[in-house]
């Protein structure tokens, strides 16, 4: 697959998705946020980091970047796009999904080995993994804390669009193994289609041995066979 | 867009606050703080945004208009947040370095 890995004036996590990418044997490619045209790739990155500062609220800024048309685009017609951290809060103020994250409760920024778990493995992006794997991944973030309305946390629920949740090693959920203060523990949630995934956690960063883990490769290894 | 012609300067001051059903842990821990100061009768503390606009618009009610927008589109998120705008005429000097 030959993806687009965007990177905004701020964004850090873009070579570790690139990296991270190629080890599996991919195209992956970095796009300054300037371009408006995706066309030729088949999925899309939205890595973390702190595009535009956080100015104003995480990802308000970034969402209008010309290149977020073509990624609006690239969604509607079914591709894969993936944003982890400030990628998830980007997508969010972009529409693309809904909700919000907000501070974290404790005021603190987290970094830390995280527990999730997948809610389900029928999707394009956790096929590679089992429905109740436990995954752990790192989490690195300030304003992770999901929030959204009651009525479309129902819809969420209902319609199985939250992919992970906060857990502990056993894949119970508590107040003390969410790290943020996210509504239902919700860690990543799907679009209505499937196909526009946001997560706070960072695969990238579960991606090699030498990291200390390799749990992120379920993901990338999912894309790839969903929509390779 | 001038100062010239038909348009008039405005400020418009912006106060975007958290939706009463949002989760505020700023507020609460500037509560707790308040408390620690001795202040024991606050009761809540809502921590919230202060944007000020300085802008041009032929009259008033286009002033309000477009800041309505502007907190529509950009200024606050509304998934979570609400705003409301306070706007004046005839307003200070809009502040240098901007440009």
């Amino acid at each position: 697959m030959r993806f687009a890995v965007v990177a905004f004036p701020g964004t850090w996590s873009d070579w570790d998705c690139i990296h991270a990418l190629r080890d599996l044997g991919q195209q992956a490619e970095r796009v300054w946020h300037r371009e408006s045209d995706l066309d030729g790739y088949d999925g899309v990155i939205l890595p973390g980091g702190f595009s535009y500062g956080d100015h104003l609220r995480c990802g308000a800024i970034a969402r209008f970047s010309p290149v977020m048309q073509a990624v609006s685009r690239l969604a509607e017609r079914g591709r894969p796009v993936f944003g982890s951290c400030n990628g998830f809060q980007i997508l969010c103020e972009a529409g693309l999904l809904p909700g919000a994250l907000l501070r974290n409760h404790s005021l603190q920024f987290r970094c830390q080995p995280q527990y999730v778990r997948v809610e389900r493995a029928d999707n394009g992006f956790t096929a590679a993994c089992e429905g109740g794997q436990v995954l752990q991944l790192p989490i690195s973030h300030g304003e992770g804390a999901y929030h959204a309305a009651p009525d479309v946390l129902r819809e969420l629920e209902e319609t199985g669009r939250i992919l992970f949740r906060y857990c502990d090693e056993t894949g119970a959920l508590s107040d003390d193994a969410n790290p943020n203060g996210s509504l239902h523990d919700i860690a990543g949630v799907l679009n209505a289609q499937g196909n526009v995934l946001g997560m706070m956690p960072h695969p990238e960063r579960a991606s090699d041995p030498l990291l200390g883990g390799t749990d992120g490769n379920l993901l990338w290894r999912s894309i790839i066979e969903r929509w390779g | 867009m001038g100062s010239s012609g038909s348009f008039k300067s405005f400020k418009a001051d912006v106060y975007v606050t958290l939706k009463r059903t949002v989760n505020d842990p700023q507020g609460l821990t500037i509560r707790g703080g308040l408390h620690a100061l001795g202040f024991e009768s606050v009761r809540a503390v809502r921590a919230g945004k202060f944007v000020e606009v300085w802008l041009e618009a032929e009259d008033e009610a286009e002033a309000r208009r477009w800041v309505a927008e502007m907190g529509d589109q950009l200024l606050a998120n509304p998934v979570i947040e609400d705003f409301r705008v306070e706007l004046r005429a005839d307003a200070e000097e809009a502040p240098g370095g901007g440009e």
